[in-house]
Parts: structure tokens; sequence; C-alpha cells
């Protein structure tokens, strides 16, 4: 796509556009993220995320490769092999670290993406698609997060494994030959192991593939903006580069410096002690905790105690567990209002902020110790968030009053009414 | 019909996970809450400072060569230490010739094959030798030691809630049941070959004290050998046997951060420059 005042490709030197006739890569890259793609002048920081989040995964599947080349997917040596590299491999210490803390601030980035979609609204139409992919990219990384967590082969890759896949057998009837089916066996064993190293090594060029589809259908609308109003004309927008090209470049330098702090000063900080202790299926972690970009879904998951309707609490967890993530997919239908912004939904901005304490809370419930209190609080803090996306979300368009729109992203820019031209 | 009925779906299936939680809260038996010794009298490991601590920490070579000879005299008569070389000692300040010396005279020989007849044997380390544990196997460990399994030290300080700190603490922290223990919790006992450490989580550690007395280990750079004094150095052996890049890593970080700290800075001059006059 582009807007009609879009800049065109042309290309001076003859071999570029001996290039062009043949293979015009370069016209995609100039359509897509160069000059000839026009983008919101408003764009905030928070439209960053989506570019590094990009960066996050090209770091992983940078140092996945080389670590590929030195780890073992066997359960007799694969913790020796990962202590190999720590110790043996010239920077495998970097290498590993930066892979280990590379998912936690993928995690971090792609949360921060969500949110800032969640809060302005991109979800809505004419962005539908855009935000189905990007669901679909984020269980596609959880899956290849939990997945590379198993492969060191400590005592939590391996209680992990073992819990998670265990999530298939409270299916009624199929349940068992599910899990048996996924792990190659009755319990995680060198089988499991080896086939979530193929498919840990295969979905990160999936993700890749699914974000090329993910920014496609965004440059169909276009970016949404902080105003949520569309795009009216050339005034509006300014070519992606070299303006947000220089602003991503700043984003990604403030990035690269958080990670490093983790990846050089607490490169444990993130993990679990456990994990450092080699798988053992005769000897049980006191506290099987998932990874912390897992907790606010495994503090729903415990947090559905009773038999409720002939349907065991397990299997409630679990439908709830998925349930929590998959309610996303239908979000854009949900949500009714056409107001795209935040900015001008008083109501709704409210409940956007209680939702951000309310997984922040889940998150906190899902590692802590399992007290009658904190049993209360994630069921509390699951009501609401169910509520709040099946419940509030559709409800709340027929009660809102939204504040006034601007009649451009130019007007809200300047704060006056936009010249003709500009 | 469809166009009735498709808004409420949404609210239907959230008031359905919303009646299962209430559900939940109201109406299923809850366990009761469980008041245990081991919440009440297990401790925090005590403040010890080491001198790797924080972004510019290094370790200190002579801690962690006298912490080794604490582990060579006193640990690794039960423990393993099977991730690190005779050769990574020369790391923390060893010769080569002594790094030689001290492969050939440990306790226990590096397992091998008799080359006239196959069978099993042992022979005299190498440098390049693991260092050899002190059981063959799980078994023998074992039948050593009450049934329970001394843990390989390779990775010890890493994988236990705490670090070095803890195992200080805990190498240190024996002491009888404590009265209020027993006049709040009149079962609890420690069972047989256990012994009571309200640093270890349960409060009952099969390991017996390793460290007995002060003076328990000679130091040949004369520093006193007081009971903390040895359970220091060894943490923070043990801390480098499973951190041995933790210098690297540190003046790595510095360097990169200097880097990006800067390029950075350039980028958002950059980034100031284009869109200078573009109000946004």
């Amino acid at each position: 796509m582009s807007f009609p005042w879009a800049e065109h490709y042309a290309p001076k030197h003859p071999l570029m556009r001996y290039l062009d006739e043949k293979l015009p890569l370069p016209r995609l890259v100039y359509n897509a993220v160069g000059a000839g793609y026009p983008v919101p002048r408003n764009l905030n920081y928070f439209w960053n995320f989506g570019v590094l989040a990009g960066a996050a995964l090209g770091i992983q599947i940078l140092t996945g490769i080389i670590l590929a080349m030195h780890y073992a997917a066997n359960g007799l040596v694969a913790f020796d092999s990962v202590e190999h590299i720590m110790r043996d491999v010239n920077s495998g210490w970097l290498i590993r670290y930066a892979h280990a803390n590379g998912a936690s601030m993928f995690f971090i980035v792609v949360y921060i993406h969500i949110f800032r979609g969640l809060y302005y609204g991109s979800y809505k139409a004419p962005r539908e698609m855009v935000w189905l992919l990007g669901v679909v990219i984020f269980l596609l990384m959880m899956a290849t997060a939990f997945m590379g967590y198993v492969l060191p082969w400590g005592q939590m890759s391996f209680w992990g494994a073992q819990v998670i896949t265990g999530f298939f057998s409270a299916i009624p009837v199929v349940g068992d030959p599910i899990r048996m089916w996924l792990l190659g066996g009755f319990a995680p064993d060198n089988d499991a192991l080896n086939r979530f190293f193929s498919l840990h090594y295969l979905l990160p060029f999936v993700i890749a593939a699914v974000i090329v589809l993910h920014i496609w259908a965004l440059h169909i609308p276009g970016s949404n903006n902080p105003t949520g109003v569309e795009v009216k004309g050339p005034q509006d927008t300014v070519p992606f580069h070299p303006y947000y090209t220089a602003k991503d470049g700043m984003g990604l330098g403030v990035f690269l410096i958080v990670f490093s702090l983790l990846l050089f000063f607490a490169p444990n900080a993130l993990g679990h002690p456990d994990n450092y202790i080699p798988a053992n299926p005769l000897s049980t972690p006191a506290h099987i905790v998932p990874e912390w970009y897992f907790l606010p879904f495994y503090a729903i998951l415990k947090s559905f105690t009773g038999n409720f309707l002939g349907i065991a609490a397990k299997l409630w967890g679990v439908m709830a567990m998925f349930g929590s993530i998959l309610l996303l997919f239908f979000l854009p239908w949900i949500d009714r209002s056409p107001i795209r912004s935040s900015n001008y939904r008083p109501m709704y901005k409210w409940f956007f902020w209680v939702l951000v304490a309310d997984v922040l809370c889940l998150g906190y419930l899902g590692q802590a110790e399992v007290t009658p209190t904190v049993v209360l609080l994630s069921q509390i803090c699951a009501g609401y968030y169910f509520s709040h996306f099946l419940i509030i979300l559709p409800m709340i368009s027929k009660f809102e009053k939204p504040l006034p729109l601007p009649n451009s992203i130019t007007e809200a820019v300047l704060g006056e009414p936009a010249p003709a031209a500009a | 019909m469809l166009r009735f009925f498709a808004p409420l779906i949404a609210p239907l299936v959230g008031l359905l996970f919303v009646f299962a939680l209430l559900w939940a809260i109201f109406m299923s038996p809850h366990a009761p809450a469980i008041h245990l010794a081991s919440e009440e009298y297990h401790l925090a490991p005590k403040p010890i400072h080491y001198s790797f601590e924080g972004p510019l920490g290094k370790y200190d070579n002579q801690q962690l060569q006298r912490g080794f000879q604490v582990y060579k005299e006193v640990c690794s008569a039960c423990h393993s230490m099977r991730l690190v070389a005779f050769r990574d000692l020369e790391e923390i300040g060893f010769s080569k010739p002594e790094v030689k010396a001290l492969a050939k005279g440990w306790a226990t020989e590096t397992p091998s094959i008799n080359p006239d007849t196959g069978e099993p044997a042992t022979r005299k380390s190498l440098p390049s030798d693991f260092i050899p544990g002190p059981y063959a196997n799980e078994t023998a460990a074992r039948a050593g030691n009450n049934n329970a399994l001394p843990p390989d030290m390779s990775l010890l300080a890493k994988a236990r809630e705490g670090g070095p700190a803890y195992i200080a603490s805990l190498v240190t922290g024996y002491e009888d049941v404590p009265p209020d223990l027993k006049k709040e919790f009149p079962d609890f006992t420690v069972p047989a070959g256990l012994h009571f450490n309200p640093y270890f989580a349960n409060l009952n550690i099969a390991m017996p004290p390793p460290l007995t007395s002060d003076g328990q280990v000679t130091y040949a750079d004369g520093t006193k050998a007081t009971k903390l004094q040895m359970a220091t150095d060894v943490s923070a052996f043990l801390m480098w046997a499973a951190e041995p890049k933790l210098e690297n890593r540190h003046r790595t970080g510095i360097a990169v951060l200097a880097y990006l700290l800067i390029a950075t800075l350039l980028a958002f001059g950059a980034y100031r420059n284009i869109w200078h006059g573009k109000k946004h």
C-alpha cells in the first residue's frame, strides 16, 4: 500500500535500475521501511517497540544458531553441554547469557507492544488482521520459549515440561494419549528433549514469517497513532526513512543498554537456581515455577480451585489459561467503541490501567507460595481479567461519552486547525 | 437472530468463568492453612559480603586459594566437583607445577582402564583431568552417607537460593533446637541421623556439621581460620567454581555499556537533528 503521496522509488545508478528490472528487492525495502512508507508524524516512543521486538528476535536467532553448534540435545549430556558452553567455548558464557536474557527482553518488549495496542485501540478496524497475526506471533513465542527453557535439562526444565504437558491430560478421555503423543513417552525424556530442540529451532523462523505477514497487513491501512484519528493527507505523515529510522535507532540503543545491564550484571536474576541442578525425575523441586513471562497465566491456571458444573477444577484452570490468551483473537469484535485511542475514552482509560495493575498482580501471585490469601487474591485478579475483556469492554461503549476528537493528526500536533497543505 | 445474540456471547463466556471462580471461592472446600515450624524458624542467609559483588566485583585470588584448601581438606571427602578440571585452578593463581602436584596427589584417583587386562582401574590425575569425586557412583555415595546424597559442588553457589552467603550461613548455622520452637511445636523432632540447622529449608539436614572448630585447616597465608572465615572462603571458591567467567563478564559489560552510551547519545543527536523543525 501506500498513501497516494508516498515517494516513489526512482533508482539513479544504472546498476540499481538494472536490479530493479530483474529483482526489485531495493524497491520492496524502500516501500516497506524506506522513504516510500509514509507514517503518522505524531507517533510516540511506544511505537518503537515493534522494531525492538524484531531486533530481539534477530538477537535470539543469531545467538541460538551459535548455541546449537555447541549444544547436544541428549538427556545424558544436555546439561553438561550447556556447562561446556559456559566454561570452555570461547565467549560461550556471553552467547548463552545473551540468549537466556534475550528471551526475557523479547517478552518485555512484546508485552509493552501489546499493551500499547490495547491502549491506543490498534486492534480495531481496519487493523484487525494486524492484531490477529500479532496474537499468533505471541502464541508461537510462548511455545518457543517454553521449549527453549527445557533444553538445558535442569530441574526446572524437566519439571516445567512435566507440568506444562500435564495441562493436556486435563482434557477428558483423549487427554492422556495426547500428552503421551506430545512427549513421546510417559514422562519427559530423551524423545521429548529431541523434538523440543527440533521445534525450538524451527519455530523462530515461523515467527519471522508471520512477522512478515504482520508488517504486510500493517502497511495496508498504515500505522495507527496516539490520537487514533486516521491519516487525512500528506501533512499528517512523514516518510519512514529518515524520520522513524532515526527514532528507532535511538530506541534500539536504549534497548541494548537495558539488555546489557541484565546480561552482564544480573544474568541469573530472572532465572531459577533449581535449573543449575541436573534434571532428576525422582526428585521434585519444592516450588515449580515457570519463567516470569508465563506467571500471569500460571496464576490464572491455579486460581480455579473448585469443580463447577461437573467439570473438574484442573480442566477449568486449563480452559481459563488458554482462554485468557485466545480471547484476544476476538478483541476487535468484542470492543464496539468506534474510538480507538484511550486518550479520548475517559471510562475505558481507567479500566485499562486497572487491567495493567491486574496483570502485574497476577504475575506476582503466579510465583508466590500458595497460601489461602494468595489463592483468594489470584481468584479476584483472574475474575477481573475475564470481566475486563468479556463483560466490561463490550458494555462500556454504551455508557461512555468520548471526548471530542481532533479533526486531524496535524491539528492535534499543532494545536490549531491544519493549514491547507504543509 | 444472530444479530441479537452475537453481542451476548462474550459476556456470557465471561460470566461463566466468573461464576466458576465465585464457586471456587465460596462453595469449594478450602485446604486449612497449615502452620509449619519451617515457616517460622527458617532463617535468611547471614549478611556476608564478597569481593565479587557489584558491577565492578572481582574475585580475590588469595581468598579463592584458601577456599580451595577448605574444599580439598574438608568438603571433598564427600562432595564431588565434576565440572572443574585441575588446570582451571591456574585461573585462581596456582602455578603450572603446583597444579601438576595437586592433581598427582589428589586423595582419589581418576578412573581408567588397565591397559593390559581392560579391567577398570585408577591412575594418578593429570592437570587436564576433571577433579575426581570421592565416590565411584551414586549408590556408593548414598551407602557412605546414611542414604543421603552429597550434591556435586561445581554449580552449588548458583543452584541455591541465596548463593554463596547461603552456603556460608548453612555450614556455620548448626545449633541446638531452640526452646521456643519446642514449646510452639511439641511434635517437632530431629530424626535420627539428621541435624538441626535453621538455614536449611526444612530445618533438618543430613549433612553433619563440616566445620567443627576454629583452626580446622591451617592457612598458608597466615589468615586466622575461624569457622566463619573458612565458610566465607570456601563459599567464595564455590562461586568461582560455578561462575568462573564472572570477572570477564563484568569487564566486558563495562566496555559494552560505555560503547552503547556513546552510540545512543549520537543516535539521539541524529534523531533531534532529523526531526528539527518538524512538530510532532
